[in-house]
């Protein structure tokens, strides 16, 4: 099988599941006061110096989780916000917000290629609200779309808001800089650059009272009780640490990804690739065949030994048009006819050729049929 | 001669099983796929998930669909409390709890009384348990939800689970129980006993850190989310699993019920062993709470005149706790010792002796030996 959906996640690299190995045999709860909970606890801080030196910000704003979903709702779960601002192509993670949240939820449109426009951020800010956090997608799941978080996180504070950023599907494939982006908050998972499923970070500015999503032992300075799953931590950690290499491994990414553009965009004048226009992931294409649905797609390029995506992974078994091409002025056809195809730093040219191959297969039985 | 330092910590966590990790490990290599993919990669991945649920519910003799994933007992806790009584609210606006429960349990519990819930915290006699009839009668037409630890994790003892479930059913209310101590140790069974709801550990059994699993007894309520996002685990708990995790739980689970009776019967004759040679030894040392209804692996143990803390001081190679490990340098007193009637001396002279699969003969020797040592040193110098 050729594995070209990393966006849903990634292999873990050998060293991380040694160094997970490791740190399972050795054992220990971080907040035991004995010799065995003190080795642990030197993992558990050690990791997050790691991953805090990795996308510049204090090891004090690391805050661990069970993974991005919880980071994201977290980051949400302000103490007395009465206004959200989100854009309408965030992950179901940050998107579900409007059925929750009992303030005002604004929902910024984004334009064809999948950006929010200021304008519409400094209108969306200048209602009158006393607590607004908006919460901006670093690079879409999707589409891999870069939107211009310094400038948007800029607008907001001039306006007296709180901003957050959703950057797991951003982290490892583009340089991310935490104080550089000028954000109060953001998101991390570990699963996909290289690390374990099941854990993940928000970081977040220590003045920020965030509202606890669970109670208990007082871990994480009060912000997340439970104890913390270390030897995810520590795999996490660790895949942060190859963030250079893989950042390097994207520019090969990058040519493979265009390559496939450009070979289906000769072949098939009607397809379509979201976001093609502007700053994107390098490892990341949404491809439209018109006339195909994405199950079909999905479970076609299967048979032929090729693992690509419908969308985002989340909402698996629901055929449902993806909110983020139809966001992007697609129709509800053309929403349930693209599919992702993600590469990684493994990817090959040949496994990209076998893809174009697969492609052109499936869009000429659908020209002749 | 024993490897240094000894762990006899087991409430705090356990390690992990060997057998554990070999069945952790195809998840975090070749069968890495996201569980919620739909693709060959996405499939293999969810299958190892179903599998892990199925080994869950057997041990507890639940259905493999009523089990949901959680990144632990913490979240399992938060989900069955905060999430039934809010989704019982505002018809019924009470809960029941114990003054001896787990952090994340009060912590749940103060939280929702600062929204308004009515909180009763029942208070539990010198031996650790509640008494049933003042359970009985706290319960109103306004309570939603009763929640009874199975095991506590400080003290060890063993409340009337069946009892307490017979209860609930009586007076219908839902019955949850945080078993994290308990379950894969001692007998569960949530038909048996009634109980709707049940949080269970990863790390607590010899699997791994965070992960845990909430059963749900399949009835018309169902609990809120504690958050949302792409809908997994029936839109309970969002968030991608993790397959490795919950092939660690999965197979603790597994382990737990085929060893259960060997485990018990080794950890009971090493806890035996290490309290004989103690009280052989001293005079001036008493077991915290029941004596005949208790889990055998936590022996919590006070040494009149002697401090918890200059103990675990003196014994550096001998890990052990002088109190519930969650709450890393707090100074108040146990909450737990408190409730059971006792003193600030008498808490601070409190120590947790956790016994596990793991320890050895010799361990307990020289644990024995050199905590017996220890306190008489401790006390000829008063």
């Amino acid at each position: 099988m050729i594995y070209l959906d990393h966006n849903a996640t990634a292999p873990i690299r050998p060293e991380v599941i040694d160094e997970m190995s490791c740190v399972m045999k050795r054992g220990g709860n971080p907040s035991s006061v004995h010799s065995v909970g003190r080795h642990a606890k030197s993992v558990l801080e050690k990791s997050r110096r790691t991953i805090a030196q990795m996308v510049n910000c204090r090891p004090q704003k690391i805050i661990f989780t069970g993974g991005g979903t919880e980071a994201n709702n977290l980051a949400l779960n302000v103490k007395n916000l009465d206004h959200i601002i989100i854009s309408a192509a965030e992950h179901d993670s940050v998107g579900q917000i409007q059925q929750n949240f009992k303030g005002r939820v604004d929902i910024l449109p984004v334009d064809k290629h999948g950006l929010v426009k200021p304008e519409k951020l400094r209108d969306a800010l200048a209602q009158a609200t006393k607590n607004t956090l908006v919460s901006i997608m670093l690079a879409n799941n999707e589409t891999g779309v870069i939107q211009d978080i310094r400038s948007l996180a800029r607008i907001s504070h001039e306006a007296g808001a709180l901003f957050h950023t959703d950057a797991i599907q951003a982290l490892g494939k583009i340089p991310i800089d935490f104080r550089a982006l000028e954000v109060d908050m953001m998101s991390l998972s570990a699963h996909k650059l290289g690390g374990p499923q099941g854990v993940g970070t928000l970081i977040a500015q220590e003045k920020i009272l965030l509202v606890p999503l669970a109670y208990g032992g007082g871990q994480e300075g009060g912000r997340r009780a439970g104890t913390e799953n270390l030897a995810g931590i520590a795999g996490f950690s660790k895949a942060v640490s190859f963030i250079p290499q893989n950042i390097q491994a994207m520019k090969t990414c990058e040519k493979i990804r265009n390559r496939i553009e450009q070979e289906i965009g000769k072949y098939a004048p009607q397809a379509c690739f979201y976001g093609g226009a502007v700053d994107r992931l390098p490892n990341t294409s949404t491809i439209l065949m018109p006339g195909v649905s994405s199950e079909t797609q999905v479970m076609a390029f299967d048979l032929e030994g090729l693992c690509v995506s419908s969308g985002s992974a989340c909402s698996s078994g629901k055929v449902k048009p993806s909110h983020v091409v139809t966001a992007m002025g697609g129709g509800q056809d053309q929403a349930l006819s693209t599919i992702r195809v993600s590469l990684g730093p493994e990817t090959t040219q040949q496994d990209a050729d076998a893809f174009i191959r697969a492609w052109k297969k499936l869009y000429d039985r659908k020209r002749m049929s | 001669m024993t490897d240094l330092p000894i762990y006899l910590d087991y409430q705090s966590t356990t390690p992990l099983d060997p057998r554990v990790l070999a069945e952790m490990m195809p998840y975090l290599t070749t069968k890495f796929g996201n569980p919620h993919s739909n693709h060959s990669f996405g499939w293999e991945a969810a299958a190892g998930v179903e599998i892990a649920r199925k080994n869950v519910a057997n041990l507890i003799g639940a259905a493999p669909e009523d089990i949901i994933f959680t990144s632990g007992a913490t979240e399992s806790n938060n989900l069955a409390i905060k999430g039934m009584a809010y989704a019982a609210y505002p018809s019924k606006n009470h809960i029941i709890t114990a003054v001896t429960e787990h952090m994340c349990v009060l912590e749940s519990c103060a939280a929702l009384a600062r929204n308004g819930f009515k909180v009763t915290y029942l208070p539990v006699g010198a031996d650790g348990l509640i008494d049933l009839a003042q359970l009985d009668q706290a319960i109103t037409p306004k309570t939603s939800l009763v929640s009874i630890m199975a095991v506590n994790n400080e003290i060890g003892v063993i409340q009337n689970i069946t009892e307490i479930g017979a209860i609930c059913m009586a007076r219908d209310v839902i019955f949850h129980t945080d078993a994290a101590q308990a379950a894969g140790k001692i007998p569960l069974d949530v038909s048996a006993m009634n109980i709707d709801l049940m949080s269970i550990s990863g790390h607590k059994i010899y699997g791994p850190k965070g992960v845990g699993a909430l059963y749900l007894r399949p009835k018309n309520i169902q609990p809120l989310a504690l958050f949302d996002g792409g809908g997994q685990e029936r839109g309970l708990r969002s968030g991608t699993l993790s397959p490795a995790l919950c092939a660690g739980l999965g197979t603790a689970c597994k382990i737990a019920k085929q060893d259960m009776a060997k485990d018990h019967d080794h950890i009971h004759n090493l806890a035996k062993r290490m309290k004989s040679e103690i009280l052989g030894s001293l005079d001036g040392v008493h077991l915290n709470g029941s004596e005949k209804q208790r889990y055998p692996g936590n022996l919590n143990l006070i040494f009149d005149g002697v401090k918890g803390d200059a103990l675990i001081k003196r014994l550096r190679n001998i890990a052990f706790s002088a109190g519930s490990a969650c709450s890393t340098g707090r100074a108040e007193p146990s909450h737990v010792l408190t409730a059971i009637g006792l003193d600030k001396a008498q808490i601070e002279g409190s120590i947790r002796i956790g016994i596990g699969r793991m320890t050895m003969d010799q361990e307990i020797n020289y644990a024995a030996d050199h905590i017996i040592d220890a306190v008489k040193k401790i006390r000829t110098q008063l």
